[in-house]
């Protein structure tokens, strides 16, 4: 009865926005749309977390539409172009060493930035949250040896463990991204299995458990909801981080080969040049700056909007 | 709001049913918390009988094991001794999904009691996915008409409700998968005098409706004259004495412990409902 999909005449614009705040929806999907509405206009009226999202946003759109948004491929060379000034001959933001145009780098390295940030942000916090919470949830000698496991992880240096991991899977920007998410997940376990301590012996966990589910659906449809938002806010706070390792280990040799137009290897190559012609580290600095504080602004919002006591009331 | 007709306080002691078969029965339960030295022994060899559709309270001052007797019943505390038999049949440590469908439980505090990012309708539509039930959506609102809310609560956060609201959802998730036996954990203590009435009154009437068997704990008598027809009193984890509730309000109880109890919790209520 209830399924049956809500109703559709939404005449005007008045008409939709009541629909979508009502405060007693007919349906799942009409309860969704109005948490969905009521989200967005929460990250809307957050100045400062809206600016990140549209830092993120045309991040993305700069991915996508690189062919267009390319003034010159970006690894044709021109040597007798070699370290141009910004804004000289048509070279928006200067020339490198080989005289390739860093506009049209940067453009294209935003996918491989892209890349690298969306595989580890969704593969360490994911795995440092299952085995967090796991180990809390059961606590004993299941807890004692995940959380063991996670000492080991953090008693390595990081990016010593990513050179070790990049090493035994051969250099290249998807062993880098392997490496990173290898090392970067162990705090999250550390966080959730907080969390999961805190909440583990809740009511509402024991009225689930009398109903009979099992560990992994409590774990995930009762604990990770309330751990994820404390997980989100790390990812966005690491997400700098996790840029400049992968870029470490380009600069290494171990990450991003030439001529792959990565940012951090582009700030390792213009490391030479850093005295005398400066746009060539500055600038793939600069959209690295921009981009881990659109992460930044943008996580410290999602953390609002995900908790529905503060988006709703 | 359901049973808002009958008076607040009016004492209607259901008189358990022909059927004398014991649904409920505890025999010489134990139950210890933590381990070596520091080993503590919260209930000791307490025996009690809850009949078929009966309504049996369970009373006692602040640690005096009763919560824990029912956590044990439940299978929420797993360190226990003894015999819980239902309908004759002994239950083990571990519990089933079919053990689920016998007995549930209403918590004390209805602001720990509901998951804060859950809405309303996941609440109690999940015990009925966990179950395999059909027509979930006719049963959540079935469910939330049968607690006095309307359909309109059905996509609210628990941060949304009023104590007296978020309890009637506690109530309505515990009867879900339709248990036989109700476990109620204090279910009114954490709420005002007012809202306790009501949510007391729509325990009697889904009592009457669903054929339910309760075994409540509280350390308000009033409650338990209100509700129940056969008591138990617990003192340092042992019953100290079984009565009905005749008994309890004729204030002729057996044993010191038991008269002091009854004593106190008159002089309270004399006090607070005196002037008023």
């Amino acid at each position: 009865m209830t399924t049956a999909p809500v109703k559709s005449n939404v005449p005007d614009r008045a008409g939709l926005k009541a629909w979508l705040s009502s405060d007693a929806p007919k349906s799942r999907g009409h309860a969704r749309a109005v948490q969905f509405y009521m989200g967005w206009m929460k990250l809307y009226e957050n100045k400062l977390a809206f600016l990140g999202f549209l830092i993120i946003l045309s991040l993305v759109l700069m991915a996508i539409f690189a062919p267009l948004l390319a003034t010159t491929e970006p690894n044709a060379q021109d040597l007798a172009k070699r370290l141009t000034a910004p804004g000289v001959d048509g070279h928006l933001l200067g020339t490198d060493e080989l005289g390739r145009d860093i506009w049209s780098r940067l453009v294209y390295g935003s996918r491989i930035t892209l890349l690298i940030v969306g595989i580890v942000a969704f593969t360490a916090p994911v795995f440092g949250l299952l085995i967090g919470t796991v180990a809390g949830y059961l606590g004993g000698w299941v807890d004692q040896a995940l959380m063991r496991l996670v000492d080991i992880f953090l008693a390595f240096p990081k990016l010593i463990l990513a050179l070790a991991f990049v090493a035994a899977l051969g250099a290249g920007i998807e062993s880098a991204i392997i490496a990173i998410s290898l090392t970067a997940w162990p705090p999250y376990a550390r966080i959730a299995r907080a969390e999961t301590l805190t909440i583990r012996n809740a009511d509402y966990i024991s009225a689930v458990r009398l109903q009979g589910a099992g560990v992994m659906h409590i774990i995930i449809g009762h604990v990770w909801p309330l751990c994820l938002s404390s997980i989100i806010v790390r990812v966005t706070l690491d997400m700098a981080g996790i840029i400049l390792t992968a870029a470490g280990l380009g600069f290494l040799g171990l990450g991003a080969q030439p001529p792959e137009p990565e940012w951090g290897a582009m700030i390792s190559a213009g490391r030479k040049f850093i005295l005398d012609h400066w746009w060539v580290a500055a600038m793939p600095g600069m959209a690295i700056f921009i981009v881990s504080l659109g992460f930044n602004l943008l996580g410290d919002g999602l953390r609002d909007i995900l908790d529905p006591k503060k988006s709703q009331s | 709001m359901p049973g808002s007709d009958s008076a607040v306080m009016e004492r209607k002691p259901w008189v358990a049913e022909a059927t004398k078969d014991a649904r409920l029965e505890i025999k010489d339960l134990n139950v210890y918390f933590g381990e070596g030295p520091d080993r503590f022994q919260a209930v000791k060899n307490v025996s009690v009988k809850v009949q078929q559709g009966g309504s049996f309270g369970i009373v006692g001052e602040s640690g005096s094991g009763k919560s824990t007797v029912l956590r044990a019943v439940c299978g929420l505390v797993e360190s226990w001794d003894g015999e819980i038999d239902i309908d004759g049949a002994p239950v083990s440590h571990k519990r089933d999904k079919v053990f689920a469908r016998k007995i549930q439980m209403v918590f004390q505090d209805p602001y720990a009691s509901l998951h804060p990012r859950h809405t309303v309708d996941r609440v109690l539509s999940e015990p009925l996915k966990l179950h395999g039930f059909d027509d979930i959506d006719g049963r959540v609102l079935r469910a939330l008409d049968d607690v006095g809310l309307g359909a309109d609560f059905r996509f609210r956060y628990p941060h949304q409700l009023s104590g007296g609201q978020r309890q009637r959802v506690a109530v309505a998730r515990a009867l879900m998968l339709e248990p036989e036996i109700l476990l109620l954990d204090e279910p009114t203590s954490a709420l005002d005098v007012s809202v306790q009435a009501e949510i007391l009154n729509l325990f009697a009437d889904l009592r009457k409706e669903h054929n339910l068997t309760y075994v409540m704990v509280t350390h308000d008598l009033a409650v338990v004259a209100h509700m129940c027809d056969e008591i138990a009193v617990m003192q340092h984890g042992e019953v100290v004495e079984v009565m009905d509730v005749e008994a309890m309000r004729s204030s002729t109880p057996e044993t010191a412990y038991t008269q002091e109890l009854l004593k106190a919790s008159m002089g309270y209520d004399a006090e607070f409902f005196g002037d008023s």
